[in-house]
């Protein structure tokens, strides 16, 4: 591959993969809403 | 109230159901053909503009509209965009988000049989030992309905109805018990897979395994920049295309699957990770497996004219033979992974459209949710009949351009006026931002209003008056000069005329061929029948929305 060719696409993969991974770990990281939420999982733990 | 009390089992289900509603075949098969269509490396830039300045903010807003309606009893987009305004009108231009969804399931089904069926072949060893040219004749005669590969007699049939059966079958077991099970199967297994097939793709040496070239060359092809293209409009037109078409937006499945979202709870970073997703599957993985692979065996020029006629002549008539360079056990493997994976997408996208359908019969005629998705599963397969036994009459294309195509910029349109210009953009920012667990660039509030409307229109008018050739300066020049506009044949004016069927018809009568000149007029007539079918479909969804709102106004249901 070409410098350039090898640049545009590094660059595009790393911005795509940094900003899926940093979205995912803010949805695992953020708090819980209170029930009763949108989400049937803790529902019974009240 | 409606009774339509479904909900999402975890937020990560809910946004890998939606990231599944976005991944799908195009992914795969219709990103690495656009980008070689449009100038190798020089797309991406446009690409990832247009998903930035229209992508996004349509996801925020029919993320937001979804749960809107949602919070009104509304879990389709008839009553969601009626919601939104005291105007009643709203509800018919809301059909498109049913309509779309069932005339797509019918025909992306049938796509999606293939992939089932090509699994089933791979393992079966039907394309052990086959030329090139058989693979491809295989998928020929295939479609053709000519022959059954298995013995069991209209083969295709079979395998569409029990892939319609198994999708609705998934949807009779509701959100968390169906989709949202799915999505947290298949989705990582099609990540796995892609990365396995992505791995081969790149690693692949020329004089190795019957390779050609290295499959960096492709790569390499895909990714060299060209600047200068930026200033060519086509370009453009086809990133936002590709942008519009991989993120599901227009369709109607986001704001169904979102109107299970509380008002308190986010939808921001939802479908921010949801959108992100889409990009990692389409550019990362989708970029490195079919081009590679192929331009390692084929060259760049023989691909280039193998992706004339489309990507799904390389995805299912070149991909099987590929495989078989790699010997039995890893061409096997790579088989199943490459068909598997496109399953996978086709499925949870699917599934996504079966949704609207399900949650409208549920939401305004009290439809349990199995009974709902058996009249899916039904409706679907009437509507789906004809692009299996008409494939070769073009019915299939059909469903395709103007369901598949238009009507999602129509509808995508419709929805971004209604929501900045009609609604307000002050009440639409405070649905967006409710419960954000992330901060929303102010900047978007613009972008909304302004570009997106203004890109949906270029888009649109861009497929209404596409010159021949793709040639805009030509075209203005002719027009000048007084010679018209040169329409290309995929304009939607075009299109309306049947100006490329009529032409051919032409030239076969002028050459006498009666053959052709029988298929050419029966084409004709079974494209025209398609879209007086479509057209009857979408009325027919029209009254059912009018029954179902003097339902509501008998009962005291109606908003605003």
């Amino acid at each position: 591959m070409n410098t350039t060719a090898l640049v545009m696409m590094v660059s595009a993969q790393v911005i795509i993969l940094g900003l899926t991974f940093y979205f995912y770990r803010k949805v695992l990281t953020s708090p819980k809403r209170e029930e009763p939420d949108s989400y049937s999982e803790n529902d019974d733990d009240e | 109230m409606a009774s339509n009390q479904d909900s999402w089992g975890t937020r990560v289900g809910l946004i890998l159901a939606m990231a599944g509603n976005a991944v799908g075949l195009g992914n795969f098969l219709r990103f690495p053909v656009q980008a070689i269509q449009n100038g190798g490396g020089a797309f991406i830039i446009p690409y990832l503009v247009c998903f930035l300045l229209m992508g996004i903010p349509l996801l925020w807003v029919e993320w937001s509209m979804g749960r809107f309606g949602g919070a009104r009893g509304h879990h389709s987009t008839p009553f969601i965009l009626d919601s939104f305004d005291k105007r009643r009108f709203w509800k018919y231009l809301g059909v498109f988000g049913i309509f779309t969804n069932i005339v797509v399931a019918a025909y992306y089904c049938y796509i999606e049989s293939w992939t089932m069926s090509w699994v089933y072949h791979t393992v079966a060893g039907t394309f052990d030992g086959k030329s090139q040219e058989e693979v491809a004749g295989f998928f020929g005669k295939y479609v053709n309905l000519d022959k059954s590969f298995t013995g069991i007699p209209y083969e295709p049939v079979v395998f569409y109805v029990i892939c319609l059966a198994l999708n609705t079958f998934i949807l009779s077991k509701g959100l968390s018990g169906g989709i949202e099970r799915v999505a947290k199967i298949f989705m990582p297994l099609l990540v796995l897979f892609g990365i396995f097939l992505a791995y081969k793709g790149i690693t692949l040496k020329a004089g190795e395994e019957g390779a050609l070239f290295d499959g960096t060359l492709g790569l390499n092809f895909l990714w060299e920049p060209q600047f200068t293209s930026l200033g060519d409009l086509n370009v453009w037109l086809a990133a936002a295309g590709q942008i519009f078409f991989t993120l599901s937006v227009g369709m109607g499945t986001v704001h169904c699957y979102a109107a299970y979202v509380k008002k308190k709870d986010d939808i921001a970073l939802n479908a921010m990770t949801a959108g992100w997703t889409n990009e990692f599957v389409e550019v990362l993985l989708g970029a490195s497996i079919l081009i590679p692979i192929s331009v390692g065996y084929l060259g760049i020029d023989k691909v280039v004219e193998l992706t004339q006629t489309g990507a799904l002549g390389l995805g299912f008539k070149t991909m099987p033979f590929l495989f078989e360079q790699w010997g039995d056990v890893v061409g096997t493997f790579a088989g199943v992974a490459f068909f598997g994976l496109l399953f996978f997408a086709g499925i949870t996208s699917s599934l996504a459209m079966g949704s609207p359908w399900i949650a409208f019969m549920k939401d305004e005629f009290r439809f349990s949710q199995n009974t709902a998705s058996w009249t899916f599963g039904l409706v679907v397969l009437a509507l789906g009949l004809p692009t299996v036994f008409f494939f070769n009459y073009g019915v299939f294309d059909e469903y395709d351009y103007w369901v598949g195509t238009v009507a999602l910029v129509v509808f995508a349109l419709t929805e971004i006026i209604l929501f900045s210009w009609v609604f307000g953009l002050d009440k639409g920012w405070k649905e967006i931002t409710s419960g954000a667990d992330i901060r929303v660039p102010i900047i978007y509030r613009s972008i909304i209003r302004y570009v997106t409307p203004v890109m949906l229109i270029v888009v649109f008018l861009g497929s209404l008056i596409t010159p021949a050739g793709g040639d805009w300066q030509e075209a203005f020049g002719m027009l000048f000069s007084g010679e018209g506009w040169p329409l290309a044949d995929g304009s939607i004016f075009a299109k309306l005329s049947n100006q490329d069927i009529r032409n051919n018809l032409t030239a076969a009568i002028a050459s006498g061929d009666t053959e052709q000149v029988t298929f050419l007029e029966n084409k004709l007539l079974y494209v025209n029948g398609s879209r007086i079918f479509l057209t009857a479909v979408y009325l027919m969804i029209c009254y059912l929305v009018y029954k179902a709102y003097r339902n509501r106004n008998k009962e005291g249901r109606i908003s605003s």
